[in-house]
């Protein structure tokens, strides 16, 4: 049994997932139940001056019969008088002391009004605050969220007056919706953030209702752009991750966001900076029963690979993250279909001759079934047939050259 | 015994109105005509459709298109339905195969599209019939068309038959602009998907919609008029450019025993056609005995269990290795609670001067003379025995019809129509489809092979009138 324990910026846990501030984390009674379930910490549903949400708020991308691929919402931060809050998360830490109990807070960009809502919430005990620069709707309209989150300056501003009251560390969530998600992050760390955390919700619009062309979700027949979450944004959020991990000016801990519904989701976050994770959607599509598979998972992982510790994963990819111009140019790998577990579906064969490099042939074996033989002198080593095939191991992408060069497309500019 | 001329489709799912048919008890108390009508095989709900639509893999150059005679393109209309276009998907289905709702409900599947699903190697393969039938009963219901006419051709071909065969040749016909024009024996088309196939596998309601949509292309159909009886068969070869021969099989033939004609010795055929047409067939009794085992032995079987016979047993002089029945056919009359009894003959049938009363057999034993043939049942003298019955059902097959063929000077073997891979027989702008020309050991004779025949023949037709105009033009430009 590895110890799945992790330290976020001096917020610790027992276990590294987290679940994000959204509205599995509205209330006391749900924090406790997701604890109770296993979950290792919580960032509460953003405080603030108590707002008023729309009927009507979430909307669901489905594809090809997978239900929730992408998901957004229009819900604002709490509508929950800030006493009700304090007094549960004070309830909720006092049950579960060795859970994170993170607070996250969204107030208008002034020094008393950030400085007054970290004082009095964290007489209540929390672990750390997460300040939500991040949330793409309704809040930005208003100056906030989003909004200073676009802004190096105004984040690093606001980051510094919560730093200076603060007794405990201090998250700075970010948005996504920003041209280099690395400005913000290091103005969050010039500001003295003790972690960030990333991705907040896309910009997006779920789609249009074919009979009433209206937008979805939509109320009363309207609708306005919604923050987008869930497994489709993973690549979006990993990538910005291993940016901002890779970046010697950010330099602080990750807490990973972005479409975590697995262990393995975990897992990558982990190898790609982030020294924890932090959940929503999956929990809004399934319940907090999930956390259980994570748990178990994330552990015969660690065991399987002999470590000890689940910190041990964080960073451990980020060096084989680089830019385009230092890879080496003289790798190359073909396909190879297996022939033996090959079921005939013809999918790589269209992918390639359709979408690709046309080197994948029909040939008769004899037995009066076409094989699928790829022509390794034309084919570029794209990877589409393998990503198409639905058969496991059945079309591996192999080296064919003699390892020994390297040449990147930097270098060869030099030459 | 022969084919019958009809298919079923494979069911994985037929369980599930029987716990109480099974067990023979409480089902007295269900109307026969309620079981009749209860279909073997439930639809798939919506969310089961999509799951299965969304599990195809939309596969290219896909088997399961090669593996039906008809080559619906499957992965396309399995794709329409997963983007809501179910009318588009129906059109895929049924442009290729004009009885794709009968055949989604008759097809055997496993043999078929389903049996080549590259799924199948490691999975469950698509259930491909249950969609089409998904989206087949979809348009159906809402009563939607699907086709329309071609430009009128002024070229009138006459169609023996309004069967499978002879309903995909009209169809097309009317599609190509030619002025179709069906004569049909019975009062209904459809041909055995209307009469020959019990309820409980393919409602008549599926078979007449098919029909419909072949007589909205301006098919005109003469039902009730018997080709060679009501109208000479030279006055159709006489006042059509063409005519296409799809009028199937007949009868079953006689048992050729004494006692045939009582009361209560059924054709199978005609039993089914009474039954599925909502007729009386009598007081049946608690015996039925059923003498054949291909895939209408088990229909007529089935019906009577159906019907609240007690006690239906099925008599064959072969073994269950060498019946024609589907191996599901087979399973799906025992679980309904059909015995039945290998290597038995029957000698005679024996009555009170009126009514069937008994059914002699003879215990047969099988011998190989000719490996590439079926093992011959050969009587074992002294091991008669008789049977009490209360009706029995002739099933052996069906006869060939050959006067019509004799009176064109059609050629043909012991009544199978000779045919070229066209559907051309030898007398030129004569064509034939479906069963009537169907070879024993060549195909199978299934609904969707009859129907795939009857769009080859139309096919054929086409280019025979076609090449017909493009010499008169040759000859025309020419003088």
């Amino acid at each position: 049994m590895a110890d799945l324990s992790v330290n976020v910026g001096g917020i610790k846990s027992p276990n590294p997932f987290w679940l994000a501030s959204a509205p599995p984390t509205n209330s006391g009674y749900q924090v406790m139940r997701a604890f109770e379930a296993g979950w290792g910490g919580a960032v509460w549903k953003t405080l603030g001056d108590p707002i008023v949400n729309v009927s009507s708020r979430f909307g669901g991308f489905h594809v090809e019969g997978v239900r929730m691929v992408g998901f957004n919402n229009i819900e604002l931060i709490t509508d929950r008088p800030l006493e009700d809050n304090l007094r549960e998360i004070r309830e909720v830490k006092r049950a579960f002391p060795d859970r994170a109990v993170v607070a996250s807070l969204m107030v208008d960009n002034v020094k008393e009004v950030w400085q007054e809502i970290v004082k009095r919430v964290q007489d209540v005990g929390v672990d750390g605050f997460e300040l939500n620069f991040g949330c793409p709707h309704g809040m930005s309209e208003r100056g906030m969220g989003s909004a200073v989150g676009q802004s190096p300056e105004f984040l690093q501003l606001a980051t510094e007056w919560v730093v200076e009251v603060a007794e405990v560390p201090v998250i700075v969530k970010l948005t996504p919706n920003i041209t280099d998600i690395r400005y913000t992050a290091r103005a969050a760390a010039k500001g003295g953030a003790h972690a960030i955390s990333m991705i907040n919700t896309i910009n997006s619009l779920i789609g249009v209702d074919l009979d009433t062309w209206t937008p979805i979700p939509h109320v009363d027949g309207i609708g306005a752009h919604g923050g987008y979450c869930g497994p489709a944004v993973k690549p979006i959020a990993l990538n910005m991750v291993a940016d901002c991990a890779r970046d010697p000016l950010v330099g602080i801990p990750i807490s990973g966001i972005g479409g975590v519904s697995t262990w393995q989701d975990a897992v990558e976050y982990m190898l790609l900076g982030a020294s924890g994770v932090q959940v929503c959607t999956a929990v809004m599509h399934h319940g907090f029963r999930i956390v259980e598979d994570m748990i178990d998972g994330l552990n015969q992982y660690l065991d399987a690979r002999g470590m000890s510790s689940a910190m041990e994963l964080v960073g451990k990819a980020v060096g084989r993250v680089v830019n385009w111009g230092d890879l080496n140019l003289e790798y190359k790998v073909v396909a190879r279909i297996d022939q033996d577990k090959c079921i005939h579906c013809n999918k790589c064969y269209i992918a390639c001759e359709d979408a690709a490099h046309q080197c994948i042939d029909r040939v008769s074996d004899g037995s009066g079934q076409l094989a699928l033989v790829v022509d390794e002198e034309e084919c570029v080593g794209c990877n589409l047939c393998a990503i198409v095939c639905p058969v496991e191991d059945c079309i591996e992408m192999a080296r064919v050259d003699s390892g020994g060069q390297t040449l990147t497309w930097r270098e060869r500019q030099a030459l | 015994m022969t084919p019958t001329g009809r298919d079923s489709r494979s069911d994985h799912q037929f369980l599930w109105i029987r716990g109480d048919s099974a067990m023979g008890e409480s089902a007295v108390s269900v109307e026969p005509q309620q079981r009749l009508d209860q279909s073997v095989h439930r639809p798939l709900g919506k969310v089961e459709v999509l799951t299965e639509a969304h599990r195809c893999l939309y596969c290219y150059d896909a088997p399961c298109v090669a593996a039906c005679p008809t080559h619906i393109d499957v992965p396309s209309f399995i794709r329409k339905i997963t983007t809501d276009n179910v009318v588009g998907s129906a059109r895929v289905i049924m442009e290729a195969n004009p009885l794709g709702a009968s055949c989604a409900r008759v097809c055997p599947t496993d043999d078929l599209c389903e049996g080549a699903c590259v799924l199948g190697m490691d999975a469950a393969p698509i259930r491909i019939g249950d969609l089409q039938r998904y989206s087949t009963d979809w348009v159906r219901e809402r009563k939607i068309d699907l086709f329309t006419p071609g430009p009128p051709s002024g070229k009138r071909v006459a169609v023996v038959g309004g069967g499978p065969a002879g309903l995909a040749a009209a169809r097309e016909l009317a599609r190509f602009g030619h002025e179709a024009t069906i004569y049909e024996a019975q009062e209904q088309l459809g041909g055995l998907n209307t009469y020959g196939i019990v309820p409980f596998r393919l409602p008549r309601d599926v078979a007449l919609w098919e029909a419909e949509q072949v007589k909205k292309l301006g098919v005109v159909a003469h039902t009730g008029v018997l080709v060679g009886r009501d109208v000479p068969i030279e006055d159709l070869v006489r006042n059509f450019d063409a005519v296409v021969l799809a009028f199937g099989m007949g009868g079953v033939p006689p048992l050729q025993i004494p006692g045939e004609e009582l009361q209560g010795v059924w054709d199978a055929l005609d039993f089914i056609s009474r039954v599925k047409s909502g007729q009386s067939v009598g007081d049946l009794g608690d015996r039925v005995v059923v003498v054949g085992a291909g895939n209408t032995a088990i229909d007529a079987a089935t019906c009577s269990k159906r019907l609240n016979v007690d006690n239906v047993a099925i008599y064959y002089r072969r073994t269950a290795n060498e019946m024609t029945a589907y191996p599901f056919e087979y399973d799906f009359a025992k679980q309904e609670g059909v015995e039945f009894r290998w290597l038995c003959a029957p000698v005679r049938i024996l009555g009170d001067g009126k009514r069937v009363r008994a059914v002699e057999f003879v215990k047969t034993r099988l011998e190989v003379s000719d490996y590439s043939k079926r093992p011959s049942p050969v009587p074992v003298s002294g091991t008669e025995f008789t049977v009490e019955v209360d009706a029995v059902i002739r099933a052996t097959g069906q006869s060939r019809l050959t006067s019509l063929l004799d009176a064109l000077r059609i050629a043909h073997d012991d009544g199978v129509v000779r045919v070229d891979p066209q559907m051309r027989t030898n007398r030129s702008g004569v064509f034939a489809a479906g069963d009537c020309s169907f070879r024993r050991g060549v195909g199978d004779a299934m609904v969707v092979e009859a129907a795939a025949q009857g769009k080859i023949a139309a096919a054929a037709v086409h280019r025979h009138l076609t090449a017909d105009e493009s010499e008169q033009r040759r000859g025309a430009s020419h003088g």
